[in-house]
């Protein structure tokens, strides 16, 4: 195979998700709707109960809602790339993962591929989202906008991973779903998303113990950090090497010697 | 020397405790439609997934076009092209945007898939439903593009996994017809999974799959002459109840 039929393998690869993406509308607009409720509705209630102080990358007291901004840009992704993984379930029901897995191009370039372009369409719903957060307050400086921009990619390409991951362990769609629930939610809430971590740990030390082992912390974070036009080094080291473990575990889960597919399937 | 398009050669694969495929060996020659039959659980579906790697075998080897499909499965993949007996459509995608979707992940040149796309298009008469979303078609117009798909990056080995189920008597005839002359015309090999009867034709190789290991193979015309029995159907069922 020479680059160009990489190059051509990855667009058909990101096209077909953008024609997804583009197809399933109610798709999009929940992904809007979550974040923003949290934003005009959950903010608004908890701004007074919440006092921010001053911790980096902001350089002054800033509102609730600027504060969680962030976080809901990471549950923007974590829910993406769970959604999209969700659709490699399906897809395996339904049969049309074998067009993809019986590809003559290596699998592990396939699924990165595919992770990429869960990534990039995360990208394009996180930044729809910060438009619409402009208008309520949130307004970073121009330029984190485009800082933002590789934050965005690296930890969408970390929870995407871990959601293919997932999806290489399960059978059925139906158990896919249950999972979810283990997983989204206690990685949402035992982080930074909602609240700085230094009131998690004055909450209880334990909670805090585990924020910090949560690597959805510090995809917030490196997002945080981007938006305000600078970079959390420690951040983007863990999400950096979170992501390589992921994907790792991903195409050995989608590998018939190694994963857990080929033993889990029936015969016939 | 003519290479085989496929080699299978003492293929195992286990669920578990239970063994789906026993020693398995054939080969297929250039250019010939062979027929593989066994009754449901006989482990058909089991060696489409190795042959297509979606499996990996237990021991055993796979060789498409001497390419040995462990070792190196780019080369050896790119010489398939595969129709699974579960549609592998996506419905939401339109019927040209299901191709275009194979034919970038073969790696090929978007100028090229458009060319072959309108080929395979017209050869298989679904020009007029080109734009039309997978969803709208019925189940024949589904296999005709599943088919077309399979054959749009000129593979030399085709494999058909029940690809004529569910199909009415006229479409299963035309598909029938066009896959055999794919055989004459363009050379390419073909091994057809399948359970009816009237897929098969006298002068067809067949190998007959019972429990997961090959009871029979041979010209179908030539095992029902040693069977004594008065039709392909009779042997069929002779082959299910005791093998050869």
């Amino acid at each position: 195979m020479n680059p160009s039929a990489y190059i051509n393998c990855f667009q058909g690869i990101l096209y077909r998700e953008l024609y997804r993406f583009v197809q399933q509308r109610s798709r999009f607009i929940s992904a809007l709707v979550r974040p923003l409720l949290w934003l005009v509705v959950f903010a608004a209630g908890f701004r007074a109960a919440l006092g921010i102080s001053i911790i980096p990358p902001y350089q002054t007291y800033i509102t609730y809602e600027v504060y969680i901004t962030p976080g809901l840009v990471g549950i923007i992704l974590l829910f993406n790339g769970m959604q999209s993984s969700l659709s490699m379930v399906v897809d395996r029901e339904m049969g049309s993962m074998r067009v993809l897995l019986t590809s003559p191009m290596p699998r592990a370039f396939l699924l990165i591929c595919k992770l990429i372009s869960i990534a990039l369409i995360s990208a394009i719903q996180a930044y729809v989202f910060l438009l619409i957060a402009y208008f309520f307050g949130v307004e970073p400086p121009i330029v984190g906008y485009l800082y933002l921009l590789p934050a965005l990619i690296m930890a969408g390409l970390m929870l995407a991973s871990l959601g293919l991951f997932i999806s290489s362990l399960v059978e059925q769609l139906e158990n896919f779903a249950g999972i979810m629930n283990f997983v989204i939610f206690p990685m949402f809430f035992l982080s930074s998303a909602l609240y700085p971590l230094w009131k998690m740990r004055e909450a209880n030390e334990w909670l805090y113990q585990i924020c910090l082992f949560n690597p959805f912390t510090y995809a917030v974070e490196l997002l945080r950090f981007a938006l305000y036009a600078t970079t959390n080094l420690k951040a983007l080291l863990i999400v950096g090497i979170t992501t390589l473990v992921f994907v790792g575990a991903a195409v050995a889960g989608y590998n018939p010697r190694t994963g857990l597919l080929g033993r889990k399937s029936k015969p016939g | 020397m003519n290479t085989n398009p496929l080699l299978v050669d003492g293929l195992s694969y286990c669920y578990g405790a239970l063994k789906a495929l026993d020693n398995v060996s054939f080969a297929i020659a250039p250019a010939t439609c062979v027929g593989l039959l066994g009754a449901n659980g006989s482990g058909k579906t089991t060696l489409f997934g190795l042959l297509t790697r979606l499996l990996s075998p237990a021991t055993g080897d796979i060789k498409v076009f001497d390419q040995n499909l462990s070792h190196s499965p780019g080369s050896a993949l790119q010489n398939l092209g595969v129709v699974f007996q579960q549609s592998s459509l996506d419905l939401d995608l339109s019927v040209v945007q299901n191709l275009n979707y194979h034919a970038a992940l073969q790696g090929m040149d978007r100028k090229l898939a458009r060319q072959r796309i309108i080929e395979e298009l017209k050869r298989f008469k679904l020009e007029n439903r080109a734009n039309d979303r997978v969803r709208q078609l019925n189940q024949g117009h589904r296999r005709r593009v599943e088919i077309a798909r399979a054959l749009l990056h000129k593979p030399r080995l085709l494999l058909l996994d029940e690809a004529t189920v569910g199909l009415d008597f006229e479409t299963r005839q035309m598909l029938n017809t066009h896959i055999r002359s794919l055989c004459e015309t363009e050379g390419i090999s073909v091994l057809w999974a399948t359970h009816l009867v009237e897929d098969i034709e006298l002068d067809d190789n067949i190998i007959w799959l019972q429990d997961g290991q090959v009871m029979a193979q041979g010209v179908c015309r030539t095992l029902l002459e040693n069977s004594q029995e008065p039709n392909l159907q009779e042997l069929l069922q002779h082959l299910s109840r005791e093998g050869l």
